[in-house]
C-alpha cells in the first residue's frame, strides 16, 4: 500500500508526458484546465494508473477529481480498500 | 450570457469545419430513392453509412404492414404504456422477439438508446458493479451513469483484463454486470464472446450483450454473436435495436430470466416515454419475420461486406481488424479525414465521418456500413470513389 506522498510522486511521473507547456506540476495543478487533457487522454491515464497501482478505478470518481491532489486522495482511498 | 459561453469552443470548431467546405453533420437527404440511395443537393448519392444492414426500409411487406397499422391505429400512441395503455402490437412484438431468441421475456423500448438506459440504470443498483468494455457505445456509458452502480472499464476485447478486474472484486464479482457488444460500431470488430462468457460463468457474474450491430448479421438464424459462437445460455440479457437490421426505430431487451419483466415497473426510460408508434411496431414485426425467414439477405450482406473490405484493404487503407458490415478506414489527421470525406461526397458516396474523440488516436474514420440492399454497381462506385482519393 502506498502513502499519499508516494502516490503524488508517481502521478507526477505519469502526467509529465502529457504536459503541453512548461509548467511545474504540483498538487494544485488542474488536470483539464492546466494540463489540457482531453477525454481520451483522461481515459488513457486511468489505464496507466490502474496498471501501476494494480487497482480498478471506478468512473464514478471522475466528477470529484479536478486537481492532482483530488486524484491522489481518491487513489489513496482505492489502494487502501483493495 | 455566461450560461451559453460553454458553447464557444463548439462554435469555433464548427466554424473551422464549415471553412473547410464540409458540413458532415448536417447532410440533408432531400429525397430517398431506395434504402441505399438518396438525392442530396440535387444529385444522386449512394448511402454507404446507414446501418441499414438488410436494406429493409423499403421492403414492400414492411411498408404494407406500417400502412395498415397507420390507417387502423393512427399516427402515434401519445403516451407511455404504463399511463396510456399498451397496444396489442407492443405485446405481439415482445412475444415474437422472445420466440425469436428462444427466451421467456422481452421488453420493447422506444429507441435503442433508451433500451440501454432503461435496462442498465435499473438492473445495477448502489451495491452492484458494472464492468464494461472500454469501447462500448455512448448509450451504454449513459445507462451506467444514470444508475447508481460502481462503473469500471476493462480494456477493449481483452478477456485477461476482464478476468483481472473480476478477481480484484472478490465476492462482489457475483454482483457484477459485464457489458460487451456483439459488433463494435466504430471498427466493426467482434467481442471475444466465448472467452468472456467462460469468465462470466466462472465468477458467477451477469453478462449483457448489446447486439445492435450484430442482430440480423451474425448467427445461423441472425440472432447475433451469442448465437454465432454458441454461448446464448451464458448470456443473461441481450439488448438490441430496431433501427439497424430491422429498418425502423426502437429498442428491446430479451432474457431467459423472468425477472426481466419486472424491470419495466422500475425503469424510468420505459415508464416516462411515449411508446413506439403502431406503424413502427408493425414494420418491425414484418422485418423480424423477414430477417428470420430469409437468410439469403444475410448471405448477400456478408458477400458484399467481404468484397468491400478486401478491395479497400488492397488499396492500402488501414481498416478494422476483421471483415464486417462495418468497415472503417482510419485517416491519421482530422483535416485529412475531412478532405477525404468531401471527395467521397463529391463522387456521390456518403459515408460516416467520425472525428476525435470518437475515433482513435486523434485521427478520424471514414466509416462505411454495407447493406444487403447495395447493388454490385453501387459497391463498385464506392470502391472507385475510395480508389480515387488523394
Amino acid at each position: 500500500m502506498k502513502n499519499y506522498e508516494e502516490i503524488v510522486t508517481e502521478l507526477y511521473t505519469i502526467l509529465k508526458p502529457y504536459m503541453k507547456k512548461e509548467r511545474v506540476l504540483d498538487e494544485t495543478t488542474e488536470l483539464v484546465a492546466d494540463i489540457g487533457l482531453d477525454s481520451l487522454q483522461v481515459m488513457q491515464i486511468l489505464l496507466e494508473v490502474e496498471d501501476r497501482f494494480d487497482i480498478s478505478i471506478p468512473l464514478n470518481i471522475i466528477p470529484d477529481v479536478r486537481t492532482v491532489k483530488d486524484f491522489a486522495q481518491q487513489l489513496e482511498l482505492l489502494t487502501k480498500s483493495s | 450570457m455566461p450560461l451559453f459561453q460553454k458553447f464557444e469552443a463548439l462554435s469555433q470548431a464548427r466554424k473551422a469545419l464549415l471553412a473547410s467546405g464540409a458540413d458532415p453533420f448536417n447532410v440533408v437527404l432531400d429525397r430517398m430513392i431506395s434504402s441505399t440511395e438518396a438525392i442530396v443537393n440535387g444529385r444522386n448519392m449512394i448511402l454507404a453509412g446507414t446501418n441499414n444492414y438488410l436494406g429493409l426500409t423499403f421492403h414492400p411487406e414492411c411498408i404494407d404492414a406500417a400502412r395498415v397499422a397507420l390507417e387502423e391505429q393512427g399516427t402515434g400512441t401519445t403516451g407511455s404504456r404504463m399511463a396510456n395503455g399498451t397496444f396489442a402490437g407492443h405485446v405481439a412484438l415482445e412475444r415474437e422477439l422472445a420466440d425469436f431468441y428462444q427466451v421467456g421475456s422481452a421488453i420493447v423500448f422506444s429507441t435503442g438508446y433508451l433500451a440501454n438506459l432503461g435496462v442498465l440504470s435499473t438492473l445495477a443498483g448502489p451495491d452492484d458493479v458494472i464492468l464494461l468494455d472500454a469501447d462500448c457505445h455512448a448509450s451504454i456509458y449513459d445507462g451506467c451513469r444514470m444508475g447508481e452502480a460502481e462503473v469500471i472499464r476493462f480494456r477493449h476485447n481483452d478477456p485477461t483484463d476482464l478476468d483481472k478486474r473480476l478477481r480484484r472484486l472478490g465476492e462482489r464479482a457475483t454482483r457484477t454486470l459485464i457489458l460487451v457488444e456483439g459488433i463494435y460500431s466504430m471498427l466493426g470488430d467482434r467481442a471475444p464472446l466465448a472467452d468472456i462468457a467462460a469468465i462470466k460463468d466462472r465468477y458467477g457474474a451477469c453478462l449483457v450483450v448489446d447486439e445492435a450491430h450484430s442482430l440480423g448479421v451474425l448467427g445461423e438464424h441472425g440472432r447475433g454473436l451469442a448465437e454465432e459462437v454458441g454461448v446464448e445460455k451464458s448470456v443473461d440479457l441481450i439488448v438490441g435495436t430496431f433501427s439497424k437490421s430491422l429498418g425502423a426505430t426502437g429498442g428491446f431487451c430479451v432474457s431467459r430470466r423472468p425477472e426481466l419483466d419486472l424491470i419495466r415497473y422500475a425503469s424510468r426510460p420505459y415508464i416516462f416515454t411515449a411508446s413506439p408508434s403502431p406503424s413502427v411496431v408493425a414494420s418491425t414485426r414484418a422485418a423480424l419475420h423477414i430477417l428470420s425467414t430469409q437468410p439469403q439477405l444475410r448471405h448477400r450482406l456478408w458477400k458484399s461486406a467481404e468484397y468491400l473490405y478486401q478491395r479497400l484493404k488492397d488499396m492500402g487503407f488501414a481498416l478494422g481488424p476483421e471483415p464486417s458490415p462495418v468497415i472503417a478506414a482510419l485517416v491519421e489527421t482530422k483535416e485529412g479525414g475531412i478532405a477525404l470525406w468531401n471527395q467521397l461526397v463529391e463522387q456521390g458516396v456518403y459515408v460516416n465521418l467520425i472525428l476525435p474523440p470518437a475515433a482513435p488516436n486523434g485521427g478520424c474514420l471514414l466509416r462505411c456500413s454495407v447493406s444487403a440492399g447495395h447493388t454490385d454497381a453501387q459497391l463498385e462506385t464506392i470502391c472507385q470513389a475510395f480508389a480515387s482519393l488523394s
